[in-house]
């Protein structure tokens, strides 16, 4: 196998006094579409600025490495950072509403990009922009270019923002719950235009979402956070249907079936009880306070994700008895 | 329709919207100032040292202060129906023109302490809130909070002290060299140097009020997801600053500029009188003085239609940075 496009080796990020993520490690492939799952607060966005190096003010990478196409980017400066960001490292936001400056037109938002990264005349970059707008799918893009955002719908205005991203040919593009503001005919639609251009482009595609029914169809491998942790890991077949983290497992019986000829009339939603906040300076799985399965070997360290299967991973010590005591040895 | 032409309707009908507003600011201006004990013919008569009830009475009778209030108002307002601002017999000439004559020394004084006030106050507010909590922030926050609180014709004495008298730098007062015969550039550059400490007193207060609206702006923007967007370009700090964040904090800071006009030109009153600056400020004072009212009525006039005027490009600018804004 070739060097992966993104390594992330025990990634912690800290807060004066909380540490979101912990020893977090995944990759992402060049061409794959890796999804990020987890409930709200389990350190999904963090992560994905963390990757841009654009976490806010108190937060910081304490540890591990972002190994992007063979370089560490925790070790990168800041200017050297900014000639990364937007062009070959884009990255989409959750809200398109509020995500693109409401005093500049369209155009000059993909323009500004173009012209930063790709040494591009004034001239070159409009026609250029006008082309993204029609790869995004914006109709009309010679009138829509000139528009302010306020003119744009929600899902037009996130592939305006698409747009930007991909202006500079990524090699990588983060989308941090890029459909959860829109509503679902548009969410399908953003979706294959985003699949679509991850295949025409070549790029690696990191999927942040809480949409269990996102992943089955357009991801090519699932992490699932906890907590700051990665509780599991597998294809999403396996985490969709035969998970073995409890976690994930309670996850999967709070969300709607989207499998053909079922339905939420089938079956209740069971909730997980308790909340993300129990994990709160817990010593061992975080997931113990809320974990049906929890045993006293859970009380002992965070667990580490251990090869259930070749290409699943799961952090589980009742899973894992053995791993679990190596752990602590 | 074109933009130019909505424009215009637009300030034609806010034109004449404003015009009760006048008129009530004129009434009530008027039965204001009736308030106020004396009138002309008793300052005349002190001045002149000798009157008699007789000469008073005449006096009276010429200037119309013998009819009753109402009617002086009614003979007011129907001279203002005419177009007309009334006589004033201080200086023995037509009030229009003697406004007209200092409007454009006023209108220079203010435009410059708004320029002051606009570009350091804006530039202080965008460094505090950069540093925000760190020393240059705490710094400015002092300068800030000592420009509110130190009354505007003390700090105009000390300036007119250190650059005048000390330093010998800038002119003390009045609005150029009398006699210099200067011409062309030299008189421009003559008048700019008696315009400097009298814009800056004026503009102080501002200043101060500008940097504390832009540092709270500035950092709101900056929390704004369209700024992380510009960051994930790999945009500079200062381009982000600049085209981004400070572009936007513009909007609250501009609209709340306008709301000043009336604050400057009331302080224009005291910075005219110190710096003896040939204003409409400085008439209203002496009008004042003088028990004048024909003059101060048109100078109050005058500055209501101002502050107006003021307010409505204040609009049509806030329409200019903010698509969002339509002109109506
Ligand atoms: N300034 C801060 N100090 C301490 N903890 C913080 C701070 N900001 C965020 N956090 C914590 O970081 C955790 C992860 O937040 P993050 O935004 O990454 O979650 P998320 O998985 O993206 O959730 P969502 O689905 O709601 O977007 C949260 O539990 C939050 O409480
Ligand atoms: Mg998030």
């Amino acid at each position: 196998m070739t060097v992966p496009l993104l390594e992330v080796h025990d990634l912690t990020i800290a807060f004066p006094a909380a540490w979101p993520v912990r020893n977090l490690s995944f990759s992402v492939a060049g061409g794959e579409t890796v999804a990020i799952v987890g409930e709200s607060g389990s350190g999904k966005s963090l992560t994905a600025l963390a990757l841009m190096r654009l976490l806010p003010g108190a937060a910081r990478i304490s540890s591990g490495r972002i190994d992007f196409v063979g370089q560490d980017l925790v070790t990168f400066s800041e200017p050297a950072m900014r000639k990364v960001r937007g062009a070959r490292l884009a990255m989409i936001f959750q809200e398109p509403m509020t995500s693109l400056n409401p005093v500049l037109t369209i155009g000059a938002q993909i323009v500004d990009v173009l012209r930063l990264h790709e040494n591009l005349s004034r001239r070159a970059a409009r026609a250029r922009a006008i082309e993204l707008l029609d790869l995004v799918r914006v109709a009309d893009p010679h009138r829509r270019i000139d528009d302010y955002p306020h003119r744009l719908s929600g899902g037009m205005r996130q592939r305006v923002m698409i747009a930007i991203a991909v202006a500079c040919g990524p090699r990588l593009l983060i989308a941090d719950e890029p459909t959860t503001a829109l509503d679902v005919t548009i969410q399908a639609q953003v979706l294959d235009l985003l699949d679509g251009l991850r295949r025409d482009l070549g790029m690696g595609l990191l999927l942040i979402t809480h949409d269990l029914s996102v992943v089955g169809q357009w991801a090519d491998r699932v992490i699932v956070m906890y907590a700051g942790c990665k509780v599991e890991e597998g294809v999403p077949d396996v985490i969709l249907h035969r998970p073995r983290h409890p976690y994930t497992e309670g996850l999967l019986a709070a969300s709607p079936r989207t499998a053909e000829g079922s339905s939420y009339r089938d079956g209740l939603l069971r909730e997980i009880r308790g909340s993300i906040a129990s994990a709160l300076g817990e010593q061992g799985c975080p997931f113990r306070p809320r974990c049906p399965k929890a045993a006293p070997a859970c009380t002992l360290a965070p667990p580490p994700a251990v090869v259930v299967q070749p290409g699943h991973l799961a952090a589980c010590p009742v899973l894992n008895p053995r791993q679990a005591r190596d752990a602590v040895a | 329709m074109t933009s130019a032409r909505r424009v215009l309707k637009a300030l034609v009908r806010n034109g004449l919207a404003a015009i009760p507003t006048v008129l009530a600011i004129v009434i009530l201006n008027f039965f204001l100032l009736q308030l106020a004990p004396g009138d002309a013919a008793d300052v005349i008569a002190g001045e002149s040292g000798a009157a008699t009830e007789e000469s008073m009475r005449q006096l009276r009778a010429r200037l119309g202060l013998d009819l009753p209030v109402v009617a002086q108002l009614q003979a007011y307002l129907s001279n203002l129906a005419q177009g007309s601002l009334g006589f004033s017999p201080r200086y023995n000439m037509p009030v229009a023109d003697l406004i007209l004559q200092r409007l454009p020394q006023t209108l220079m004084l203010l435009w410059m302490a708004l320029g002051f006030a606009f570009v350091l106050g804006v530039t202080l507010g965008t460094v505090m809130a950069l540093n925000a909590g760190r020393w240059p922030d705490r710094m400015i926050s002092v300068l800030t909070l000592l420009l509110y609180s130190v009354p505007g014709f003390w700090i105009g004495l000390m300036l007119i002290v250190l650059f005048s008298i000390k330093l010998g730098w800038l002119p003390s007062g009045g609005a150029e060299t009398i006699a210099s015969g200067f011409t062309g550039l030299d008189l421009v550059l003559d008048r700019l140097r008696h315009m400097i400490l009298p814009a800056l007193t004026l503009s102080l207060f501002f200043i101060a009020v500008y940097a504390r609206l832009t540092r709270a702006a500035v950092m709101e923007v900056a929390e704004q997801d369209f700024v992380r967007t510009a960051r994930a370009k790999g945009l500079s700090g200062f381009t982000v600053g600049f085209r981004h964040i400070l572009r936007n904090a513009l909007l609250p800071v501009t609209t709340l500029a306008g709301m000043h006009i009336g604050g400057v030109l009331g302080g224009a009153v005291v910075v005219e009188t110190v710096f003896s600056w040939p204003g409409l400020g400085r008439l209203a004072f002496e009008a004042v003085l003088r028990r004048d009212y024909n003059v101060l009525l048109g100078v109050l006039l005058l500055s209501s239609f101002l502050v107006i005027i003021a307010n409505m490009m204040v609009d049509l600018l806030q329409a200019w940075l903010d698509p969002r804004i339509e002109v109506r």
